[in-house]
Protein backbone atom coordinates (compact mmCIF):
# COMPACT_ATOMS: atom_id res chain seq x y z
CA UNK A 1 0.00 0.00 0.00
CA UNK A 2 1.06 3.22 -1.01
CA UNK A 3 1.80 5.65 2.43
CA UNK A 4 0.59 8.84 0.67
CA UNK A 5 -1.76 9.24 -2.08
CA UNK A 6 -3.57 12.15 -3.65
CA UNK A 7 -6.35 11.49 -5.98
CA UNK A 8 -7.65 13.72 -8.78
CA UNK A 9 -6.85 17.22 -6.19
CA UNK A 10 -7.75 20.38 -7.72
CA UNK A 11 -7.06 23.26 -6.16
CA UNK A 12 -8.61 26.79 -7.16
CA UNK A 13 -8.00 30.01 -5.62
CA UNK A 14 -11.04 32.10 -6.59
CA UNK A 15 -11.22 31.50 -10.56
CA UNK A 16 -7.27 30.51 -11.19
CA UNK A 17 -6.69 26.91 -11.49
CA UNK A 18 -3.82 26.23 -9.59
CA UNK A 19 -3.72 22.46 -9.36
CA UNK A 20 -6.03 20.66 -12.07
CA UNK A 21 -6.62 17.02 -11.16
CA UNK A 22 -3.10 16.13 -9.91
CA UNK A 23 -3.06 12.28 -9.04
CA UNK A 24 0.08 10.86 -6.71
CA UNK A 25 0.69 7.64 -4.79
CA UNK A 26 3.99 7.68 -2.81
CA UNK A 27 6.04 4.26 -1.78
CA UNK A 28 8.19 3.81 1.09
CA UNK A 29 12.08 3.77 -0.09
CA UNK A 30 11.29 6.77 -2.52
CA UNK A 31 13.36 10.23 -3.39
CA UNK A 32 10.51 12.00 -4.98
CA UNK A 33 11.29 15.52 -6.51
CA UNK A 34 8.64 18.12 -7.78
CA UNK A 35 10.00 20.56 -10.46
CA UNK A 36 8.49 22.49 -12.87
CA UNK A 37 8.27 26.71 -13.75
CA UNK A 38 7.03 29.25 -11.46
CA UNK A 39 3.64 29.26 -10.89
CA UNK A 40 3.07 25.51 -12.03
CA UNK A 41 1.78 24.44 -8.33
CA UNK A 42 4.37 23.01 -6.85
CA UNK A 43 3.85 24.64 -3.50
CA UNK A 44 -0.01 24.48 -3.44
CA UNK A 45 0.81 20.44 -4.04
CA UNK A 46 3.21 20.57 -1.13
CA UNK A 47 0.56 22.36 1.13
CA UNK A 48 -2.02 20.14 -0.16
CA UNK A 49 0.10 17.03 0.72
CA UNK A 50 0.29 18.28 4.18
CA UNK A 51 -3.22 19.07 4.46
CA UNK A 52 -2.53 22.83 5.02
CA UNK A 53 -4.59 23.62 2.40
CA UNK A 54 -8.00 21.67 2.03
CA UNK A 55 -8.40 20.76 -2.02
CA UNK A 56 -11.37 21.49 -3.44
CA UNK A 57 -11.75 18.65 -4.80
CA UNK A 58 -10.30 14.96 -4.40
CA UNK A 59 -8.25 13.91 -1.58
CA UNK A 60 -5.20 13.18 -0.03
CA UNK A 61 -4.54 10.74 2.38
CA UNK A 62 -1.45 9.43 4.42
CA UNK A 63 -1.85 6.04 5.46
CA UNK A 64 -5.87 5.93 4.82
CA UNK A 65 -6.08 9.22 7.10
CA UNK A 66 -7.64 12.38 4.79
CA UNK A 67 -4.89 14.81 5.74
CA UNK A 68 -7.18 18.00 5.09
CA UNK A 69 -7.00 20.62 7.89
CA UNK A 70 -4.89 17.53 10.43
CA UNK A 71 -2.19 20.64 11.28
CA UNK A 72 1.02 19.93 11.93
CA UNK A 73 0.63 19.02 15.04
CA UNK A 74 -1.30 16.03 14.10
CA UNK A 75 0.18 15.41 10.94
CA UNK A 76 3.70 14.97 12.91
CA UNK A 77 2.38 12.06 15.36
CA UNK A 78 1.40 10.42 12.46
CA UNK A 79 4.47 10.39 10.83
CA UNK A 80 4.83 12.96 8.01
CA UNK A 81 6.94 16.31 8.44
CA UNK A 82 7.71 19.02 6.48
CA UNK A 83 10.13 21.61 6.17
CA UNK A 84 9.64 24.99 4.58
CA UNK A 85 11.28 27.00 1.95
CA UNK A 86 12.77 29.61 3.92
CA UNK A 87 14.75 29.13 6.92
CA UNK A 88 12.86 28.61 9.96
CA UNK A 89 14.75 28.64 13.32
CA UNK A 90 14.28 29.36 17.29
CA UNK A 91 16.83 32.40 17.42
CA UNK A 92 17.45 32.28 21.28
CA UNK A 93 17.20 28.16 21.87
CA UNK A 94 20.61 26.69 21.44
CA UNK A 95 21.08 23.87 19.06
CA UNK A 96 20.29 21.31 21.52
CA UNK A 97 17.17 23.03 22.63
CA UNK A 98 16.05 23.29 19.01
CA UNK A 99 16.56 19.49 18.64
CA UNK A 100 14.97 18.59 21.72
CA UNK A 101 11.60 20.50 20.91
CA UNK A 102 10.98 18.24 18.69
CA UNK A 103 11.92 14.83 20.51
CA UNK A 104 10.07 16.19 23.48
CA UNK A 105 6.91 16.63 21.48
CA UNK A 106 7.18 13.36 19.67
CA UNK A 107 7.80 11.79 22.51
CA UNK A 108 4.64 13.66 24.38
CA UNK A 109 6.58 14.91 27.20
CA UNK A 110 5.49 17.93 26.14
CA UNK A 111 2.54 18.99 28.85
CA UNK A 112 5.32 17.61 31.72
CA UNK A 113 4.97 20.52 33.94
CA UNK A 114 7.49 19.61 36.75
CA UNK A 115 9.44 16.94 35.21
CA UNK A 116 13.59 18.04 34.62
CA UNK A 117 14.82 18.37 31.10
CA UNK A 118 18.23 19.15 32.18
CA UNK A 119 18.00 15.27 33.56
CA UNK A 120 16.52 13.54 30.87
CA UNK A 121 19.27 11.38 29.33
CA UNK A 122 17.00 9.52 26.27
CA UNK A 123 16.29 12.85 24.98
CA UNK A 124 19.76 14.25 24.93
CA UNK A 125 21.29 11.26 23.75
CA UNK A 126 18.98 11.36 20.96
CA UNK A 127 19.94 15.28 20.67
CA UNK A 128 23.68 14.77 20.19
CA UNK A 129 23.10 11.86 18.13
CA UNK A 130 20.32 13.94 15.51
CA UNK A 131 23.20 16.65 16.13
CA UNK A 132 26.10 14.47 15.13
CA UNK A 133 24.32 13.12 11.64
CA UNK A 134 23.66 16.96 10.55
CA UNK A 135 27.30 17.61 11.67
CA UNK A 136 26.10 19.83 14.29
CA UNK A 137 27.53 17.87 16.87
CA UNK A 138 30.13 20.73 18.38
CA UNK A 139 27.70 23.42 18.02
CA UNK A 140 24.99 22.13 20.27
CA UNK A 141 25.33 25.18 23.04
CA UNK A 142 25.27 28.11 20.10
CA UNK A 143 22.21 29.88 19.88
CA UNK A 144 20.46 29.65 16.87
CA UNK A 145 20.72 32.61 15.52
CA UNK A 146 24.39 32.91 15.64
CA UNK A 147 25.05 30.11 13.25
CA UNK A 148 25.88 30.80 9.46
CA UNK A 149 22.99 30.73 7.08
CA UNK A 150 23.90 26.89 5.80
CA UNK A 151 23.80 25.90 9.78
CA UNK A 152 20.57 26.88 10.14
CA UNK A 153 19.01 25.22 7.14
CA UNK A 154 20.71 22.36 8.30
CA UNK A 155 18.60 22.80 12.23
CA UNK A 156 15.67 23.67 10.40
CA UNK A 157 15.91 20.44 8.58
CA UNK A 158 17.33 18.69 11.49
CA UNK A 159 14.33 19.55 13.57
CA UNK A 160 11.38 18.52 11.23
CA UNK A 161 13.98 14.66 11.00
CA UNK A 162 13.94 14.65 14.67
CA UNK A 163 10.34 14.22 14.77
CA UNK A 164 11.28 10.94 13.15
CA UNK A 165 8.66 10.87 10.30
CA UNK A 166 7.94 8.58 7.89
CA UNK A 167 7.53 10.94 4.94
CA UNK A 168 9.07 14.44 5.19
CA UNK A 169 8.15 16.98 2.39
CA UNK A 170 10.95 19.54 1.94
CA UNK A 171 10.19 22.54 -0.29
CA UNK A 172 13.60 23.91 -1.71
CA UNK A 173 15.95 22.48 1.16
CA UNK A 174 18.87 23.83 -0.46
CA UNK A 175 17.03 27.34 -1.50
CA UNK A 176 19.37 30.24 0.40
CA UNK A 177 22.40 28.30 0.50
CA UNK A 178 25.50 28.98 -1.43
CA UNK A 179 26.04 26.65 -4.44
CA UNK A 180 29.23 24.94 -3.14
CA UNK A 181 26.90 23.94 -0.01
CA UNK A 182 24.35 22.58 -1.84
CA UNK A 183 25.74 19.16 -2.36
CA UNK A 184 27.25 18.98 0.93
CA UNK A 185 23.39 19.55 2.05
CA UNK A 186 21.89 16.97 0.27
CA UNK A 187 24.38 14.10 1.00
CA UNK A 188 24.05 15.05 4.64
CA UNK A 189 20.21 14.94 4.46
CA UNK A 190 19.86 11.75 2.09
CA UNK A 191 22.49 9.85 4.89
CA UNK A 192 20.36 11.05 7.90
CA UNK A 193 17.11 10.14 6.45
CA UNK A 194 18.47 6.48 6.01
CA UNK A 195 19.83 6.50 9.55
CA UNK A 196 16.93 7.85 10.90
CA UNK A 197 14.43 4.97 9.14
CA UNK A 198 12.69 8.02 7.01
CA UNK A 199 10.60 5.49 4.55
CA UNK A 200 10.26 8.49 2.20
CA UNK A 201 11.63 12.07 0.90
CA UNK A 202 9.68 14.35 -1.38
CA UNK A 203 11.13 17.35 -2.25
CA UNK A 204 10.20 21.10 -4.18
CA UNK A 205 13.39 21.65 -5.85
CA UNK A 206 14.69 24.32 -9.21
CA UNK A 207 18.28 23.25 -8.77
CA UNK A 208 18.73 20.42 -11.39
CA UNK A 209 21.54 19.19 -10.40
CA UNK A 210 20.26 18.54 -7.10
CA UNK A 211 17.25 17.32 -8.62
CA UNK A 212 18.91 14.62 -10.89
CA UNK A 213 21.84 13.51 -8.71
CA UNK A 214 19.53 12.47 -6.24
CA UNK A 215 15.82 11.81 -6.68
CA UNK A 216 14.47 8.15 -7.97
CA UNK A 217 11.56 9.54 -9.13
CA UNK A 218 10.70 13.20 -11.00
CA UNK A 219 6.96 14.39 -11.12
CA UNK A 220 7.02 17.46 -13.33
CA UNK A 221 4.47 19.76 -12.97
CA UNK A 222 3.01 22.19 -15.69
CA UNK A 223 0.12 24.48 -15.09
CA UNK A 224 -0.93 23.08 -12.51
CA UNK A 225 -0.96 19.34 -13.98
CA UNK A 226 1.18 16.27 -13.91
CA UNK A 227 3.01 16.62 -17.56
CA UNK A 228 5.39 13.82 -16.35
CA UNK A 229 5.72 11.61 -13.81
CA UNK A 230 9.29 9.44 -14.48
CA UNK A 231 12.89 8.26 -13.35
CA UNK A 232 15.37 10.79 -13.43
CA UNK A 233 16.99 9.07 -16.84
CA UNK A 234 13.74 9.02 -18.43
CA UNK A 235 13.18 12.77 -18.19
CA UNK A 236 16.68 13.61 -19.12
CA UNK A 237 15.35 11.69 -22.40
CA UNK A 238 12.51 13.53 -23.10
CA UNK A 239 13.83 16.88 -24.57
CA UNK A 240 10.16 18.49 -25.14
CA UNK A 241 9.96 17.63 -21.71
CA UNK A 242 13.07 19.30 -20.42
CA UNK A 243 11.85 22.30 -23.22
CA UNK A 244 8.95 23.01 -21.07
CA UNK A 245 9.43 22.37 -17.73
CA UNK A 246 13.18 22.54 -16.83
CA UNK A 247 14.49 25.08 -20.06
CA UNK A 248 16.81 24.63 -22.53
CA UNK A 249 20.09 24.98 -21.17
CA UNK A 250 20.07 22.31 -18.54
CA UNK A 251 20.12 19.69 -21.62
CA UNK A 252 22.78 21.75 -23.05
CA UNK A 253 24.54 21.44 -19.46
CA UNK A 254 24.47 25.61 -19.54
CA UNK A 255 24.76 25.52 -15.52
CA UNK A 256 21.66 27.01 -13.85
CA UNK A 257 18.56 26.83 -16.26
CA UNK A 258 16.74 29.96 -14.84
CA UNK B 1 28.79 35.83 41.18
CA UNK B 2 25.39 35.53 40.72
CA UNK B 3 25.15 32.77 43.30
CA UNK B 4 26.86 34.70 45.77
CA UNK B 5 24.63 37.79 45.08
CA UNK B 6 21.68 35.36 45.58
CA UNK B 7 22.81 33.95 48.19
CA UNK B 8 23.73 37.08 50.25
CA UNK B 9 20.35 38.54 49.34
CA UNK B 10 18.48 35.52 50.63
CA UNK B 11 20.73 35.92 53.89
CA UNK B 12 19.35 39.47 54.19
CA UNK B 13 15.77 38.96 53.77
CA UNK B 14 15.87 35.88 56.17
CA UNK B 15 17.69 38.26 58.57
CA UNK B 16 15.85 41.65 58.31
CA UNK B 17 13.05 40.92 60.46
CA UNK B 18 16.21 40.92 63.75
CA UNK B 19 18.24 44.26 62.50
CA UNK B 20 15.90 46.26 59.66
CA UNK B 21 13.03 49.02 60.92
CA UNK B 22 9.59 47.79 61.31
CA UNK B 23 8.81 50.25 58.41
CA UNK B 24 11.05 48.18 55.94
CA UNK B 25 9.78 45.33 57.22
CA UNK B 26 6.32 45.96 55.97
CA UNK B 27 7.29 47.55 53.04
CA UNK B 28 9.50 43.88 51.85
CA UNK B 29 5.91 41.74 52.19
CA UNK B 30 3.54 43.07 49.19
CA UNK B 31 7.34 42.70 47.55
CA UNK B 32 7.22 39.22 48.09
CA UNK B 33 3.31 39.30 47.11
CA UNK B 34 4.36 40.77 43.59
CA UNK B 35 7.28 38.72 43.45
CA UNK B 36 5.01 35.64 43.16
CA UNK B 37 2.08 37.52 40.87
CA UNK B 38 5.33 38.43 38.47
CA UNK B 39 6.62 34.84 38.35
CA UNK B 40 3.39 33.79 37.02
CA UNK B 41 3.34 36.64 34.90
CA UNK B 42 6.37 36.42 33.73
CA UNK B 43 5.50 32.60 32.48
CA UNK B 44 3.39 34.35 30.18
CA UNK B 45 5.51 37.34 29.10
CA UNK B 46 8.93 36.47 29.26
CA UNK B 47 8.76 32.31 28.96
CA UNK B 48 5.77 32.03 26.19
CA UNK B 49 5.50 35.62 24.58
CA UNK B 50 2.42 36.96 25.58
CA UNK B 51 2.22 40.39 27.20
CA UNK B 52 -1.10 40.45 29.36
CA UNK B 53 -2.40 44.20 30.11
CA UNK B 54 -5.14 42.81 32.71
CA UNK B 55 -3.23 40.80 34.94
CA UNK B 56 -4.44 42.78 37.88
CA UNK B 57 -7.42 41.01 37.36
CA UNK B 58 -6.29 38.01 39.05
CA UNK B 59 -4.73 40.11 42.07
CA UNK B 60 -8.21 41.14 42.71
CA UNK B 61 -9.40 38.09 42.50
CA UNK B 62 -7.03 36.37 45.07
CA UNK B 63 -7.71 39.99 47.18
CA UNK B 64 -11.09 39.81 47.18
CA UNK B 65 -10.86 35.53 47.82
CA UNK B 66 -9.50 36.70 50.98
CA UNK B 67 -11.81 39.28 51.96
CA UNK B 68 -15.24 37.13 50.66
CA UNK B 69 -13.58 34.12 53.11
CA UNK B 70 -12.48 35.92 56.06
CA UNK B 71 -15.33 39.02 56.22
CA UNK B 72 -18.40 36.81 54.51
CA UNK B 73 -17.66 33.31 55.64
CA UNK B 74 -15.55 33.76 58.75
CA UNK B 75 -12.69 31.17 57.32
CA UNK B 76 -9.30 32.34 58.83
CA UNK B 77 -6.93 29.70 57.51
CA UNK B 78 -4.62 31.63 55.16
CA UNK B 79 -3.79 28.35 53.75
CA UNK B 80 -7.31 27.54 52.95
CA UNK B 81 -7.72 31.35 51.58
CA UNK B 82 -4.94 30.42 49.20
CA UNK B 83 -6.02 27.52 48.14
CA UNK B 84 -9.20 29.45 47.33
CA UNK B 85 -7.80 32.19 45.59
CA UNK B 86 -6.08 29.30 43.61
CA UNK B 87 -9.04 27.82 42.92
CA UNK B 88 -11.09 30.89 41.67
CA UNK B 89 -8.22 31.92 39.74
CA UNK B 90 -8.05 28.83 37.67
CA UNK B 91 -12.13 28.30 37.16
CA UNK B 92 -11.71 32.28 35.82
CA UNK B 93 -8.64 31.60 33.99
CA UNK B 94 -9.78 28.62 31.30
CA UNK B 95 -12.68 30.38 30.37
CA UNK B 96 -11.08 33.54 29.72
CA UNK B 97 -7.77 32.04 28.78
CA UNK B 98 -9.85 29.64 25.77
CA UNK B 99 -10.62 33.05 24.49
CA UNK B 100 -7.60 35.19 24.84
CA UNK B 101 -4.70 32.33 23.58
CA UNK B 102 -6.79 32.35 20.26
CA UNK B 103 -5.07 35.82 19.97
CA UNK B 104 -1.46 37.09 20.35
CA UNK B 105 0.33 40.01 20.30
CA UNK B 106 -1.68 43.23 20.42
CA UNK B 107 -5.06 41.24 20.45
CA UNK B 108 -3.82 39.09 23.07
CA UNK B 109 -2.82 42.70 25.47
CA UNK B 110 -6.05 44.18 24.57
CA UNK B 111 -8.60 41.35 24.86
CA UNK B 112 -7.03 40.75 28.21
CA UNK B 113 -6.65 44.62 29.25
CA UNK B 114 -10.63 44.00 28.20
CA UNK B 115 -11.58 42.00 30.78
CA UNK B 116 -9.54 43.37 33.05
CA UNK B 117 -11.39 46.14 32.84
CA UNK B 118 -14.51 44.27 32.66
CA UNK B 119 -13.82 43.02 36.29
CA UNK B 120 -12.93 46.32 37.73
CA UNK B 121 -16.29 47.62 36.22
CA UNK B 122 -17.82 44.66 38.10
CA UNK B 123 -16.22 45.39 41.62
CA UNK B 124 -17.04 48.80 41.36
CA UNK B 125 -20.77 48.54 40.45
CA UNK B 126 -22.13 45.59 42.05
CA UNK B 127 -22.03 47.32 45.44
CA UNK B 128 -24.06 44.48 48.03
CA UNK B 129 -21.77 41.90 46.22
CA UNK B 130 -18.61 43.86 46.69
CA UNK B 131 -18.67 46.51 48.79
CA UNK B 132 -17.94 49.11 45.74
CA UNK B 133 -15.08 51.76 45.76
CA UNK B 134 -14.96 50.70 49.43
CA UNK B 135 -14.41 47.45 48.99
CA UNK B 136 -14.50 44.60 51.56
CA UNK B 137 -11.89 44.41 54.58
CA UNK B 138 -9.35 41.46 54.66
CA UNK B 139 -9.28 40.07 58.25
CA UNK B 140 -6.06 38.97 60.10
CA UNK B 141 -5.99 35.18 59.23
CA UNK B 142 -4.72 32.10 61.19
CA UNK B 143 -1.11 31.63 60.10
CA UNK B 144 -0.64 27.59 59.59
CA UNK B 145 -3.84 27.30 62.33
CA UNK B 146 -2.08 29.96 64.71
CA UNK B 147 -3.68 33.12 66.05
CA UNK B 148 -0.92 35.18 67.42
CA UNK B 149 -2.91 36.80 69.48
CA UNK B 150 -0.65 38.25 71.92
CA UNK B 151 1.09 40.12 68.94
CA UNK B 152 -0.46 43.55 67.54
CA UNK B 153 -1.20 43.99 64.04
CA UNK B 154 2.51 45.15 63.29
CA UNK B 155 3.91 42.58 64.99
CA UNK B 156 2.25 40.15 63.39
CA UNK B 157 2.69 41.56 60.13
CA UNK B 158 7.12 41.91 60.67
CA UNK B 159 6.81 38.63 62.84
CA UNK B 160 5.45 35.23 61.64
CA UNK B 161 3.79 36.93 58.78
CA UNK B 162 6.69 37.86 57.12
CA UNK B 163 8.40 34.32 57.76
CA UNK B 164 5.01 33.00 56.18
CA UNK B 165 5.09 35.59 53.25
CA UNK B 166 8.64 34.91 52.68
CA UNK B 167 8.45 31.08 52.74
CA UNK B 168 5.67 31.20 50.25
CA UNK B 169 7.50 33.21 47.79
CA UNK B 170 10.50 30.34 47.83
CA UNK B 171 8.20 27.76 47.26
CA UNK B 172 6.40 29.80 44.36
CA UNK B 173 10.03 30.26 43.20
CA UNK B 174 10.91 26.48 42.92
CA UNK B 175 8.17 25.77 41.59
CA UNK B 176 8.29 27.97 38.45
CA UNK B 177 11.72 26.84 38.37
CA UNK B 178 10.47 23.48 37.89
CA UNK B 179 8.21 24.70 35.27
CA UNK B 180 10.60 27.10 32.88
CA UNK B 181 13.65 24.05 33.26
CA UNK B 182 11.11 21.28 31.92
CA UNK B 183 9.79 19.63 28.75
CA UNK B 184 7.09 22.34 28.67
CA UNK B 185 9.21 25.00 29.91
CA UNK B 186 11.32 24.85 26.83
CA UNK B 187 7.66 24.32 24.21
CA UNK B 188 6.62 27.65 25.84
CA UNK B 189 10.09 29.62 24.58
CA UNK B 190 9.96 27.63 21.19
CA UNK B 191 6.61 28.91 21.18
CA UNK B 192 7.85 32.70 21.82
CA UNK B 193 10.48 32.39 19.49
CA UNK B 194 8.84 30.98 16.84
CA UNK B 195 5.25 29.84 16.86
CA UNK B 196 4.84 28.86 13.74
CA UNK B 197 7.80 26.72 13.39
CA UNK B 198 7.08 25.39 16.87
CA UNK B 199 3.78 23.98 15.58
CA UNK B 200 5.58 22.05 12.70
CA UNK B 201 7.98 20.40 15.20
CA UNK B 202 4.92 19.26 16.80
CA UNK B 203 4.43 21.64 19.84
CA UNK B 204 0.26 21.83 20.50
CA UNK B 205 1.08 26.02 20.38
CA UNK B 206 -1.88 26.88 21.60
CA UNK B 207 -3.00 24.46 24.66
CA UNK B 208 0.47 25.33 25.93
CA UNK B 209 -0.26 29.29 25.75
CA UNK B 210 -3.48 28.55 27.63
CA UNK B 211 -1.80 26.21 30.10
CA UNK B 212 0.72 29.21 30.73
CA UNK B 213 -2.30 31.62 30.96
CA UNK B 214 -3.83 29.36 33.80
CA UNK B 215 -0.68 29.07 35.84
CA UNK B 216 0.06 32.74 35.41
CA UNK B 217 -3.23 33.64 36.66
CA UNK B 218 -2.72 30.81 39.70
CA UNK B 219 0.09 32.86 40.73
CA UNK B 220 -1.61 35.98 40.33
CA UNK B 221 -4.39 34.99 42.91
CA UNK B 222 -2.32 33.42 45.31
CA UNK B 223 -0.17 36.69 45.21
CA UNK B 224 -2.98 38.94 45.67
CA UNK B 225 -4.13 36.97 48.38
CA UNK B 226 -1.00 37.40 50.49
CA UNK B 227 -0.99 41.17 49.36
CA UNK B 228 -4.28 42.13 50.87
CA UNK B 229 -3.29 40.72 54.16
CA UNK B 230 -0.68 43.57 55.32
CA UNK B 231 -3.31 45.93 53.44
CA UNK B 232 -6.38 44.46 55.06
CA UNK B 233 -8.90 44.97 52.53
CA UNK B 234 -9.67 44.11 48.71
CA UNK B 235 -10.68 47.11 46.29
CA UNK B 236 -11.67 47.71 43.30
CA UNK B 237 -8.59 49.69 42.27
CA UNK B 238 -6.23 46.05 42.89
CA UNK B 239 -8.34 45.18 38.98
CA UNK B 240 -7.80 48.81 37.86
CA UNK B 241 -5.78 48.88 34.20
CA UNK B 242 -3.05 51.21 35.45
CA UNK B 243 -2.27 48.32 38.59
CA UNK B 244 -1.72 45.42 35.54
CA UNK B 245 0.41 48.47 33.93
CA UNK B 246 2.44 48.58 37.40
CA UNK B 247 2.81 44.71 36.95
CA UNK B 248 4.40 45.05 33.39
CA UNK B 249 6.53 47.66 34.59
CA UNK B 250 8.25 45.65 37.16
CA UNK B 251 8.86 42.73 34.83
CA UNK B 252 10.82 45.48 32.41
CA UNK B 253 12.51 47.08 35.41
CA UNK B 254 13.53 43.83 37.25
CA UNK B 255 14.48 42.11 33.24
CA UNK B 256 11.86 39.90 32.01
CA UNK B 257 14.40 37.84 30.32
CA UNK B 258 15.91 36.65 33.88
CA UNK B 259 14.39 34.32 35.33
CA UNK B 260 14.74 36.39 38.87
CA UNK B 261 13.87 39.44 37.05
CA UNK B 262 10.33 39.35 38.67
CA UNK B 263 11.48 39.49 41.91
CA UNK B 264 14.17 41.94 41.45
CA UNK B 265 11.30 43.99 40.07
CA UNK B 266 8.85 43.39 42.70
CA UNK B 267 11.53 44.51 45.42
CA UNK B 268 13.33 47.71 43.77
CA UNK B 269 9.75 48.90 42.22
CA UNK B 270 7.87 49.10 46.22
CA UNK B 271 11.32 50.77 47.53
CA UNK B 272 11.65 52.96 44.87
CA UNK B 273 7.67 54.04 44.71
CA UNK B 274 8.13 54.57 48.94
CA UNK B 275 11.14 56.92 48.19
CA UNK B 276 9.65 58.87 45.53
CA UNK B 277 6.55 59.34 47.32
CA UNK B 278 8.33 60.40 50.02
CA UNK B 279 10.27 62.95 48.22
CA UNK B 280 7.73 64.43 45.66
CA UNK B 281 3.46 64.09 45.14
CA UNK B 282 4.61 64.12 41.28
CA UNK B 283 5.87 60.17 42.12
CA UNK B 284 4.04 59.24 38.74
CA UNK B 285 6.32 62.07 36.78
CA UNK B 286 9.10 60.37 38.24
CA UNK B 287 7.94 56.88 37.44
CA UNK B 288 7.14 57.81 33.93
CA UNK B 289 10.52 58.96 33.32
CA UNK B 290 12.18 56.17 34.88
CA UNK B 291 9.81 53.61 33.02
CA UNK B 292 11.08 55.52 29.56
CA UNK B 293 14.81 55.37 30.64
CA UNK B 294 14.41 51.75 31.47
CA UNK B 295 13.06 51.06 27.90
CA UNK B 296 15.73 53.09 25.93
CA UNK B 297 18.30 52.41 27.95
CA UNK B 298 18.29 49.21 30.10
CA UNK B 299 16.28 47.17 28.10
CA UNK B 300 16.94 43.91 29.57
CA UNK B 301 15.90 45.61 32.72
CA UNK B 302 18.29 45.94 36.33
CA UNK B 303 18.92 42.25 36.11
CA UNK B 304 20.24 42.73 32.09
CA UNK B 305 22.92 44.97 33.21
CA UNK B 306 24.47 42.16 35.21
CA UNK B 307 24.67 39.39 32.79
CA UNK B 308 27.06 40.16 30.01
CA UNK B 309 25.06 38.02 27.10
CA UNK B 310 23.91 39.86 24.37
CA UNK B 311 20.52 40.42 24.69
CA UNK B 312 17.88 37.45 23.31
CA UNK B 313 16.40 39.66 20.26
CA UNK B 314 19.49 41.06 19.29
Amino acid sequence: MSLLQARDVRMFYGTFCALDGVSLSIEAGQFVSIIGPNGAGKTTLVNVLTGLLAPTSGSVRFKGVDVAGLGPGRLARLGMARSFQLVSVFPALTVGETLAVPIVSRRRHGARLFAALAGDRATWDEVAETAALFGLADKLARPARTLPQGDKKLLDVASAFALRPEVILMDEPTSGVSTSDKHAIMETLVGAAARMGIQAIIQVEHDMDIVFGYSDRIVALHQGRVLADATPDAVRADERLIDTVVGRSYSSGAGRPW
Amino acid sequence: MARTAGGLAALAVLAAPWVAPPYHLTLLLPAFAYGIVLLGLNLLFGTTGLLSFGHALFVALGAYTAAALTTGLGVLHLEAILAAAAGAAALVAVPLGLLCVRYVKIYFGMLTLAFGMLFYSFLYKFYTLTGGDEGIRVLRPLLLGRAFGDLGKVEFLIGPFYYYALALLAVATLVMWRVVRSPFGLCLRAIRENPDKAAAVGVSVRRYRFYAFVIAAVFGAVGGALLAVPTGLADPLLAYWTHSGNLVFMLLLGGFDHFLGPLVGALVFILLQDTVMSLTAYWRFVFGAILAVVVIFFPRGLLGLLDPRAGRSA
